[in-house]
């Protein structure tokens, strides 16, 4: 489909970060090395507390509340500033606003001019045409996870930070969430955070798995993603995944 | 509808206690009047309790509408400015220590009998209510919301306007609502401490005079014109944030 919604013109670059963070003295982590690659499905997983939503705040420029020391590279030098989109387990819509408006939160933030007219054809997009008129407390959590998606495609960003976007839907929205997120964000750099070993095995080109020494590459299928979630080589790669997770030691 | 219904029960049954009060114990009527001979004298000093009331009610609104600007004002202002903050914010809570009501002397004083001292007793009395739900609502908005407005590029202005002062908008009401009901307080002290017109000071001379059924009739008066400014403000704020649960 030629729409504007996937694609951004200009060549994509992939990031690496590198670099140590701590909290008050207490170290998160030390000579970790992120690599993120260009127009790919990186998914990241590990214990809850081992720094994964830290790595996505850093990379998005937000305030950590701690001190990092290193370096955030994009393959083609310039800063990731202002080329970010991050999604995350709250939908955190504005329950004043529409669905339309929500989409459009950007364009009102930054005070530009409002595209009424693709804001409409992404509410379409996942599926929500007949509800922009809607506030999201008349929305299910589904449907407002899509409009937080429909939000972040809006911002038409190159790079896609998703922190367990999923994990508050039940399994079968999750899936549905999953297939649209991917025909949807294709061709964009996207990290995803999951606790999800199936979400991985179907999603990632990349699955990391972070642990207090730093960051493990874990195999992947050779089928690209995103992959059937009843395929047997993305049973096996979540089954070994799952082994994986569980030799880990806790944060 | 089943509001207005409970609201005009609750009021036959306490006009009705209030009635047995009056027949049980024999009190003399210039002691504490009945609802009748209450209604009697509302009806015949009808024009001269309007008269005094809209001197009540002049101030009250002036009040409000002055106290409610500041207090929004000093709000966005705290929101804004660190400085504003440190220095600002203890010394608006340590004023709150101070009652409202030793003031209304001196404001007498520096401002004479007529209706402004009674409109600075409304301001100072609802300026600190509206000021610190607001900016209570301002500071709490969503943190996700506010990275999301940083990676989006918003600026610290726009995010204030945008996002910061609708979230707060509840905030916002309760304290409105509030002022609704002690702004009336404010004006009514500011009477009786000094005034020649409106409810305070005609609920005084009533009393003065023993006419107590007088004095229960304008403060019948006050009481009503309290409630429906509660209810319009409220109606006001509810319309303004009929997204908020
Ligand atoms: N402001 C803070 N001060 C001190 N420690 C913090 C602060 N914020 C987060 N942490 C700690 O940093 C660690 C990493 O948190 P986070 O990145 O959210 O982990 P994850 O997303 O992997 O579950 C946690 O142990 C958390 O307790
Ligand atoms: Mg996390």
């Amino acid at each position: 489909m030629a729409l504007s919604t996937s694609s951004p013109a200009s060549g994509l670059p992939g990031v690496t970060l590198q670099g140590d963070f701590s909290h008050q003295h207490q170290v998160l982590f030390r000579d970790l090395e992120l690599r993120v690659e260009a127009a790919e499905w990186t998914c990241l997983l590990g214990p809850s507390g081992v720094g994964k939503s830290t790595l996505l705040r850093l990379l998005a420029g937000l305030e950590t509340g701690g001190a990092f020391t290193g370096t955030i590279d994009t393959d083609d030098h310039f800063p990731l500033q202002g080329r970010v989109a991050y999604m995350g387990q709250a939908d955190l819509l504005a329950p004043w606003l529409n669905i339309h408006d929500n989409v459009l939160l950007g364009a009102r933030l930054r005070g530009s001019a409002p595209d009424h007219g693709r804001a409409e054809t992404l509410i379409a997009r996942v599926g929500l045409a007949d509800h922009t008129a809607k506030r999201p407390a008349a929305l299910s959590g589904g449907m407002r996870q899509r409009v937080a998606l429909a939000r972040a495609l809006m911002e038409d960003r190159p790079f896609v930070l998703l922190d367990e976007p999923f994990a508050a839907l039940d399994a079968k929205t999750r899936a549905e969430m999953q297939e649209l997120a991917f025909e949807l964000l294709a061709g964009r750099t996207v990290l995803l955070v999951t606790h999800d070993p199936s979400e991985a095995a179907r999603l990632g080109h990349h699955i990391l798995i972070m642990t207090a020494n730093g960051l493990n590459r874990h195999p992947t299928p050779s089928r690209p993603p995103i992959r059937p979630y009843d395929a047997p080589e993305t049973l096996a790669a979540q089954i070994a995944l799952m082994s994986q997770l569980r030799s880990q030691p806790d944060a | 509808m089943r509001k207005g219904y409970d609201i005009a029960v609750s009021f036959v049954l306490a006009v009705g206690v209030w009635q047995l009060v009056v027949w049980a114990t024999g009190v003399p009527h210039y002691i504490l009047p009945g609802p009748y001979r209450v209604w009697q004298s509302f009806v015949f000093n009808f024009p001269l309790i309007m008269e005094h009331a809209q001197i009540t009610i002049a101030e009250v609104l002036i009040g409000f509408v002055i106290g409610a600007a500041l207090g929004m004002t000093t709000a966005m202002h705290l929101m804004v400015s660190p400085a504003a903050r440190r220095f600002m914010l203890p010394v608006m809570v340590f004023s709150q220590a101070v009652p409202v009501f030793a003031l209304a002397p001196i404001l007498t004083l520096w401002l004479g009998y007529g209706i402004a001292s009674k409109i600075v007793m409304a301001i100072l009395i609802i300026y600190f209510p509206v000021a610190s739900n607001f900016f209570d609502g301002l500071r709490r908005c969503d943190p996700g919301l506010l990275d999301l407005a940083q990676t989006m590029g918003a600026s610290e202005t726009s995010t204030l306007l945008r996002l910061r002062l609708p979230a707060a908008l509840p905030s916002l009401g309760s304290g409105l609502r509030l002022a609704a009901v002690y702004a009336p307080i404010g004006a009514v002290i500011g009477e009786w401490v000094g005034s020649s017109q409106g409810l305070g000071y005609l609920m005084l001379l009533a009393n003065g005079r023993a006419k107590i059924d007088l004095m229960f009739a304008a403060l019948f008066v006050l009481a009503l014109f309290t409630v429906a400014l509660h209810a319009l403000v409220g109606r006001a704020s509810k319309r303004m944030t009929d997204w908020s649960g």
